[in-house]
């Protein structure tokens, strides 16, 4: 999808308008195994990027998310724990927070489409 | 790293393999950690444990030796029996946990933790008195069929005759070795053979359909389901037998083995604390490491293993407590990440075990 940006730590980000939409790549829920509980941030919360704000735990291990970029949590996706398997790349259900940026340059540290496949290709 | 003599097998399956023990070994295959451990629970699932350490003591004094290194006695145990007991230390504390078989008066076969091989073999030759050979059996290898279609699979693609074994029985069939028991609760066995013929072996049991392989990982979480120790996790060499909860491996007359004074005063007046079974009820999944709370929050232990259960669809762990608060039904908290999970103490196993008892039979 154009206009979503990507960690190598595979979450992604989408804007939508001045809200960042950020969630993780079904590449990432593929590595983690059988999901078995998300443990979500508080709304209003500040995150900073590159410090975990969320926690998915698979039957293997527990697997922090990094915020790709820093800002305000402004809503969280709370019905993603009891629907782990909505959490990926869909944006419409796999999303686990959306965020008011506090440095929108941020974005673009961060890989396009392109680049995230060709990264990912290597792993 | 070194390697078993499935290594390849392994590879050749698509496994996701890491190190244990000094070994590169399979940690889950393509089927994923939860669906090897359901697979195990309702069919068979055949385990690679070559990196165990398999050892023969022989000699006359072989049982003597026995009856100082572990807390348990071989005296009246029938020729082909195995036991689950400890190698414990001159203060009390669990060198490692083993399962040794009597393969005749004057002769046992152990079998001993990966990780702890070269301490153990160091260890015993230390005690070893002079009549006493102990050999290590490098050139075998060691396969686990655990599942309640263990018994059927085993007959079928290799026609051995063990229809009639009974659980924590051994037979030897030309080369192997084969024990009915295993570290997960379901019936099944531990095969011992030459490592030579181990990948033939290993594809058999792999062509029939009810059998998949099962990576250690899975092996993990069956073995937390019944509430067996992994070493060096919940228990080690500060934690004696009778605080893991262990006691009824100390032989009703044995009063002469090594840490006996601490065991034994302990298994009388009773432990500070002890290893106890804990379900998280919130949800979340709590691991090793986890403080456990009073509900007051005061801590009152330690999670020494916990993972999520694919039976009960819930976290589980064991851990140890102070002694006012091991009663199954005990209400605690265990601390994930800040969050003071609600929890409570239980009785272990976690769920019903399967093995081929005398009852049952």
């Amino acid at each position: 999808m154009s206009g979503i940006k990507y960690t190598k730590d595979h979450e992604w980000v989408m804007m939508d308008g001045d809200v960042a939409v950020i969630g993780i790549t079904d590449y990432a829920k593929e590595a983690l195994g059988d999901l078995v509980y998300l443990e979500l941030p508080d709304e209003g919360k500040e995150i900073e990027k590159g410090r975990d704000f969320a926690v998915v735990e698979s039957v293997k291990a527990a697997s922090e998310i990094y915020a790709p970029v820093s800002g305000e949590i402004t809503e969280v996706n709370a019905q993603l724990v009891d629907m782990l398997d909505d959490l990926g790349s869909d944006p419409e259900k796999g999303w686990i927070v959306k965020m008011n940026l506090s440095n929108k340059s941020e974005l673009e540290m961060l890989m396009d489409e392109e680049a995230y496949q060709t990264y990912i290709k290597d792993l | 790293m070194q390697k078993t003599a499935l290594h390849q097998s392994h590879i050749d399956a698509g496994a996701k393999m890491g190190e244990f023990a000094g070994y590169d070994m399979p940690l889950y295959y393509e089927a994923g950690v939860m669906d090897e451990h359901l697979w195990t629970r309702a069919h068979a699932g055949v385990f690679d444990v070559s990196h165990m350490g398999q050892i023969m003591l022989e000699g006359a004094e072989a049982m003597a030796l026995l009856h100082t290194i572990t807390p348990s006695t071989f005296v009246n145990t029938p020729v082909g029996m195995a036991k689950y007991t400890v190698l414990t230390n001159k203060d009390g504390g669990i060198i490692d946990d083993l399962i040794v078989t009597k393969i005749s008066e004057t002769k046992f076969f152990a079998v001993i933790n990966a990780g702890c091989k070269d301490k153990d073999i160091e260890w015993i030759e230390s005690q070893c008195p002079e009549t006493v050979t102990m050999t290590v059996l490098k050139d075998r290898s060691l396969i686990a069929l655990q599942g309640p279609s263990a018994e059927k699979v085993l007959h079928e693609t290799l026609y051995l005759d063990i229809l009639g074994l009974k659980y924590m029985r051994m037979i030897q069939i030309d080369e192997l070795y084969i024990s009915r028991l295993g570290y997960t609760g379901e019936d099944g066995f531990e095969v011992s053979l030459p490592s030579e013929h181990a990948p033939t072996f290993w594809e058999r049991l792999n062509e029939h359909e009810e059998v998949k392989p099962i990576g250690l990982a899975a092996r993990d979480s069956l073995r937390l389901e019944m509430g067996y120790c992994l070493y060096g996790h919940d228990i080690d060499e500060k934690t004696s037998p009778i605080e893991a909860d262990l006691s009824w491996v100390v032989g009703k007359d044995a009063d002469a083995f090594l840490g006996s004074k601490r065991i034994l005063a302990e298994k009388e007046a009773g432990s500070d604390r002890k290893r106890v079974g804990i379900k998280i009820l919130d949800k979340g999944v709590a691991r090793e490491g986890a403080v456990i709370l009073n509900e007051n929050d005061d801590p009152i232990g330690q999670l020494t293993s916990g993972g999520f259960s694919p039976t009960l669809q819930a976290s589980i762990g064991q851990g140890y407590v102070e002694s006012n608060y091991i009663s199954p039904g005990s209400k605690v908290k265990v601390e994930v990440r800040g969050r003071k999970l609600a929890a409570e103490i239980v009785k272990m196993p976690f769920i019903t075990p399967n093995v081929k008892t005398a009852k049952k039979a």
